[in-house]
């Protein structure tokens, strides 16, 4: 397992997904399209729960690089795939870059509650805004890759899923890299306790900031995706639903891995798209036992399948088989 | 020479209780200063405020002749104050080690890296030779949430000695060790310490361990300095029999 941690062996892989591809059936295709882009913005979730704070408005940078980028499509033609995903990452980041020193003073169910806010404010702000289509949004052309025009729905598709799987593969792989970095292991450090932190002489806000920027780069990114995906923009993108979504799938994944945040995306499509044809209407059930699946026999997430045991100190020790002691009756 | 560490007047209330009663302290460099006093006296108060975490109501803290009672416990650190805690604050799921490492990177004057690694081979070593100095090379990559309490407290003074304090405050650091390791685990904390720190304050109930490993003592009751001097004094005061050792020595 630690090989394929190594930077060089996960760029192969994800080399090796997109060649998988090519033979996928289209259906699949861009089920695992939605997958790769729905993990980008779930990855940065992880990495900001890693400082111990779940930020459930990540639909505000989502939606920030979704506007962002449609607006930049349809005012200047701008409509390469590339460089729209960067865009749509500089777009949140800059976003990031203004709320996070702000909210990072906040933390626990006040930080979450204040990122909801921040989302719907914008979501509201949207709907009324009828110079962006307000709550019909509005349409944005086809990407095209390098100056190359796809026609073939099915090349058309195979390019997004490339693109979706390789920014969220780099991004994966960075994410690997930051993980083990001196930030990351002082991420854990504000997690576990931001004071000591703070009498180390560090300050806990700014690793919180930093990690919030992360966080924003990789969900104004992901809008991007979402965006070329739907060729369409609507107000939805900023919504507290979509956000839960992303939280859901960065809990079912756990903070530990990275690989889980993609193996956690793709079994949330999965199982929306069985329950869609087997169970119809019944999703959201399907979705809430799926859930209280994982969080009853994997309650560190998907990831604690494959890492190491180590850091499981965190959870409560678990009594001893027949610890539990009955208070002798007086 | 400008005192390590100089209080003056220095108040502190919470609500009622006087915590903190005018206290007046000089402390200079290379002493080994122990703080006495039963249970709510004021000595973790004191620590607190020294530290930062508490302001006063009034008075002045000086650490080499620099004001520093309106400062963060942020700033302090980088001042050159560090502490270990009553309750030892560690970073419960992560191993001694990585406690360690935390701390070592803390210290670095530039920003820390998004990309080198954490255990990069001489931050280890570095966090490897802090925790034999404690005795606590074994346990280098256990997590800390498996470890017993008094090798907790060690870890957290390890964590406090990275950045090579001009000042070391201790809050009890052998409680929670059992009775035959307190003189080992303190003769491993003094020689640890002396070679970075010079100057020592330790909170301690153990007054074995008070005439042993202190210069000198200052004993609290009620936020206010009943005695302050050679350990062999201040033991023998009658006030400090009466209130603080309970007549015990
Ligand atoms: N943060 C606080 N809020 C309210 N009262 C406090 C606080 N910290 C300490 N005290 C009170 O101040 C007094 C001194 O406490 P402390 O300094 O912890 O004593 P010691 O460390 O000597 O046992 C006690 O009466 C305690 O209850
Ligand atoms: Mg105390």
């Amino acid at each position: 397992m630690k090989i394929l941690s190594h930077p060089a062996a996960m760029l192969g892989i994800v080399l090796g997904f997109v060649l998988l591809g090519r033979v996928l059936p289209a259906w699949t295709l861009s089920l695992a399209t939605v997958a790769a882009s729905n993990s980008l913005i779930a990855l940065g979730i992880v990495v900001l729960a890693r400082t111990g704070n779940v930020s459930f408005g990540q639909g505000l940078f989502y939606a920030a690089g979704g506007y962002g980028v449609a607006l930049i499509a349809n005012s200047w033609g701008l409509t390469d795939a590339v460089a729209q995903v960067m865009i749509g990452a500089v777009c949140g980041g800059l976003l990031g870059l203004v709320i996070g020193p702000l909210i990072s003073r906040y933390t626990g169910i006040f930080f979450g509650m204040l990122t909801l806010a921040l989302s719907m404010v914008l979501y509201g702000a949207l709907v009324k805004t009828t110079a962006l289509g307000g709550s019909d949004g509005f349409n944005v052309g086809r990407p095209t890759l390098f100056g190359n025009v796809f026609t073939d729905p099915r090349e058309a598709d195979f390019m997004l899923y490339s693109v979706s799987v390789i920014a969220t593969g780099l991004a994966g792989v960075a994410a690997t890299v930051y993980f083990r970095s001196e930030l990351g292991l002082m991420s854990l450090a504000v997690r576990a306790n931001n004071l000591r932190v703070e009498y180390l002489g560090i300050s806990a806000n700014r690793i919180v900031a930093i990690n919030f920027v992360i966080a924003a780069v990789f969900a104004g990114a992901s809008g991007a995706l979402s965006l070329m995906a739907q060729r369409h923009i609507d107000p939805q993108f900023a919504y507290w639903t979509t956000s839960g979504e992303f939280v859901f799938v960065a809990i079912l994944a756990g903070y530990q891995s990275v690989a889980a945040v993609f193996v956690a995306s793709l079994a949330l499509e999965l199982v929306r798209s069985f329950s869609n044809l087997y169970l119809p209407n019944t999703w959201q059930l399907v979705l809430g036992a799926f859930l209280l699946a994982v969080i009853l026999f994997l309650p560190l997430g998907i990831g604690s399948l494959w890492t190491s045991t180590k850091r499981k100190g965190s959870e409560p020790d678990a009594p001893a088989p027949g610890a539990t002691v009955t208070e002798p009756a007086e | 020479m400008t005192p390590v560490l100089a209080v003056e007047g220095l108040n502190k209330r919470f609500g009622a209780v006087v915590a903190a009663d005018n206290l007046n302290i000089t402390i200079p460099a290379g002493q080994k200063v122990s703080l006495i006093g039963s249970n709510g006296a004021g000595k973790t108060t004191f620590v607190n405020l020294v530290t930062g975490y508490l302001k006063p109501d009034s008075g002045k803290i000086e650490l080499e002749g620099r004001a520093i009672g309106k400062q963060s416990p942020r700033d302090v650190a980088r001042l050159g104050i560090s502490r270990s805690f009553q309750i030892p604050q560690l970073f419960i799921e992560l191993t001694a080690a990585e406690n360690v490492i935390v701390a070592i990177s803390g210290t670095k004057a530039s920003p820390l890296s998004f990309t080198s690694p954490a255990e990069a081979q001489n931050r280890r070593e570095q966090a490897l030779v802090l925790l034999d100095r404690l005795g606590l090379r074994a346990t280098a990559d256990r997590p800390v949430s498996e470890l017993a309490g008094g090798v907790r407290k060690l870890v957290d003074i390890a964590m406090a000695m990275a950045r090579r304090p001009h000042l070391l405050l201790l809050d009890e650091p052998t409680s929670g060790v059992s009775a035959e390791e307190k003189f080992s685990t303190m003769d491993r904390v003094i020689q640890a310490v002396t070679q970075d720190a010079g100057t020592i304050v330790f909170v301690e109930h153990d007054m074995d361990i008070v005439t042993r490993y202190a210069d000198r003592v200052l004993a609290f009751y009620s936020g206010r300095i009943l005695s302050d001097g050679h350990p062999d004094t201040v033991l023998k005061d009658a006030d400090v029999r009466r209130y603080v050792t309970g007549g015990a020595r």
